[in-house]
């Protein structure tokens, strides 16, 4: 039987464990969101009770460093190791990991030490050395959104909102960006393989919103690496940026969800850069394009505060997705601090329109 | 002493991501890197599979290994199942083992990396943290991340994060145990002989350029750090 488009994803399956996951932070998400992390873990274990832990010990995976061609491989590898060491340590068998980057470094090394068993036994005697650990290999080894995919239906009873703007009853229009290493390293890793990944598009369809399919879907935000941590070499990242963007404004969409950190941070942040430099937005009336990881919607539609999840640490103001959204919020409270305490409010940019 | 080729043929990485490419230069239609600069992987898999040491030596001198991005876009689309961002990454290890990367502007900025992620990894458990990342360096950022960043002691708070605490959590201070197993990882594994070799082929490139070399922001990192494609600093 022949697949329609939007049906091809399905032939991409992968086994997503049910629960008493180890939960692997990543280096971006925690700085520049941080409250995502442990709104993720809050909706794990609140919403849908499952079992997951949170290691004090735990470390980058050096991911980063690696692919700016930084450190060796045999020194990733056996962070890597150390990684899982401390997930059987701790009694765990299934492995989550919250950065797309991290995700493609655990499946790289797991699928070297296939194609390459030397550097398996290489690494175990290296970690063995540096540390006195052994490790046995995850059971189950996912991205984190892999988690709120597998559990969306479950997400959605338990929501008190769906991506409709409650004006016109109408779906909001949502562009799904997928981290590239979610699956154009090894699309048998990513549910829908790299084509038509549908991580995030699963999510956008069982919670009411309807698919932005535009040409520049599959582009990479521009992150780049190297060519992003260089402020000379950052006209590579902005440039892929703005070429996704213009391709996605004719279609006015009304909100990005992104799961990698380093996307959600570029597609953000780029469109303050790109109103800056070039007078452009995106958005409506002078505003950005409200850019969110999964768990941020998820945390949304489940009825959380904007402002207790942190959607205030995002540069393109979200208050316009939220008013479609119907979501009550109280514009007072955003810039508070801790105890409520006026802490001052950030600058307004010149161009881009900011609340 | 080895040849360049014995040296890159021990990269698994190198063998994995070379098998026989026909140079159809799909790699380079699907590249990000090909699109805002002149950047050719499928020019560089056929340099490199034409076996020629001194071509292979000027390309390890070269500016066109630091262009690729490693978003790994060329894996999924080659018909031939190479990937030119292995050998890429491959040409880069040996770049920097062979003190070649010196030779190039942007080779020359390895350092930069090195001082910022590279350090904070030892330092801080992870390559990016929150202390680190200023306005000056990082201009991107924007108004609310500078606003967030200054009342971070208040806002980390807030939003419910482990910041300077020990204790598991975002944004926690990693234990020196954990600091201390990554430190020997990197003795162990050839991470810290890496750092070395950036530190020592960048001092001495800083030498001959005149520009004062010790460690941190000094005036070479800023020189390499902002260094434009056409010899401006910013």
């Amino acid at each position: 039987m022949k697949l329609k488009r939007n049906e091809i994803w399905t032939a991409y399956q992968k086994d997503i464990a049910d629960d008493k996951y180890y939960f692997a932070r990543s280096c971006i998400r925690q700085n520049i969101f941080p409250a995502a992390e442990n709104l993720y873990l809050n909706i794990l274990r609140d919403v849908l009770g499952k079992d997951i832990y949170d290691d004090a010990r735990q470390t980058t995976c050096t991911g980063i460093a690696y692919h700016s061609g930084l450190i060796p491989m045999e020194t990733i590898m056996t962070v890597v190791a150390r990684q899982f060491a401390l997930m059987n340590q701790a009694g765990y068998e299934n492995f989550v990991v919250s950065c797309v980057t991290s995700f493609g470094i655990y499946i790289e090394m797991l699928e070297t030490w296939k194609h390459f068993p030397e550097t398996e036994e290489k690494t175990r005697k290296a970690l063995k050395r540096a540390t006195g650990m052994t490790f046995t290999i995850p059971k189950n080894l996912v991205h984190a959104s892999d988690v709120i995919y597998k559990f969306r239906k479950e997400i959605a009873a338990q929501s008190k909102y769906r991506l409709i703007n409650k004006n016109t009853g109408e779906p909001l229009k949502v562009v799904d960006h997928v981290g590239c290493h979610y699956a154009k390293i090894f699309p048998s890793h990513g549910l829908g393989g790299a084509e038509y990944p549908y991580v995030l598009a699963g999510m956008i369809d069982e919670w009411g919103g309807e698919q932005v399919d535009y040409p520049e879907r599959r582009h990479c935000c521009g992150f780049g690496f190297r060519q992003y941590l260089l402020k000379s070499n950052r006209g590579y990242s902005v440039s892929n940026s703005k070429k996704k963007f213009d391709s996605m404004l004719p279609y006015k969409p009304d909100l990005i969800i992104a799961n990698c950190p380093g996307c959600t941070f570029f597609l953000d942040r780029w469109q303050y850069v790109i109103a800056g430099q070039a007078g452009i937005t995106y958005g409506e009336n002078g505003y950005g394009i409200p850019v969110l990881t999964y768990e941020e919607i998820a945390g949304l539609l489940l009825g959380h505060d904007p402002w207790d999840i942190g959607l205030q640490s995002h540069q393109v103001s979200v208050e316009p997705l939220l008013d479609k959204l119907g979501i009550n919020y109280n514009p007072e409270m955003k810039y508070k601090g801790q105890d409520g305490e006026d802490i001052g409010t950030p600058e307004h940019p010149e161009v881009l329109k900011c609340y | 002493m080895q040849g360049l080729y014995e040296q890159l043929e021990k990269d698994v990485r190198y063998k994995e991501g070379m098998k026989a490419c026909m140079n159809c230069g799909v790699c380079t239609a699907i590249c990000p890197a090909a699109e805002v600069s002149d950047y050719d992987p499928r020019m560089v898999m056929n340099i490199v599979q034409e076996r020629d040491e001194q071509e292979l030596e000027k390309l390890l001198k070269s500016d066109t290994i630091w262009r690729c991005g490693e978003c790994l876009s060329c894996k999924t689309r080659c018909p031939r199942g190479n990937v030119p961002c292995y050998v890429i990454q491959a040409l880069r290890a040996l770049s920097i083992e062979t003190g070649f990367f010196i030779e190039s502007e942007q080779g020359r900025k390895q350092l930069a990396i090195k001082r910022t992620v590279g350090d904070h990894i030892l330092k801080y458990g992870y390559c990016i943290y929150i202390d680190e990342v200023d306005l000056e360096t990082y201009p991107e950022q924007g108004p609310v991340w500078d606003w967030m960043r200054k009342n971070r002691n208040s806002m980390m708070k807030r939003l419910g994060t482990s910041y300077s605490e020990d204790r598991s959590g975002t944004l926690r201070n990693t234990t020196q145990e954990s600091l201390n197993d990554l430190k020997r990882i990197f003795d162990e594994t050839g991470g810290t002989g890496r750092f070395e070799k950036i530190e020592k082929y960048s001092s001495e490139k800083a030498k001959e350029l005149g520009k004062e070399f010790s460690s941190g922001k000094d005036e070479y990192w800023k020189f390499v750090y902002n260094k434009q494609e056409n010899g401006n600093n910013p």
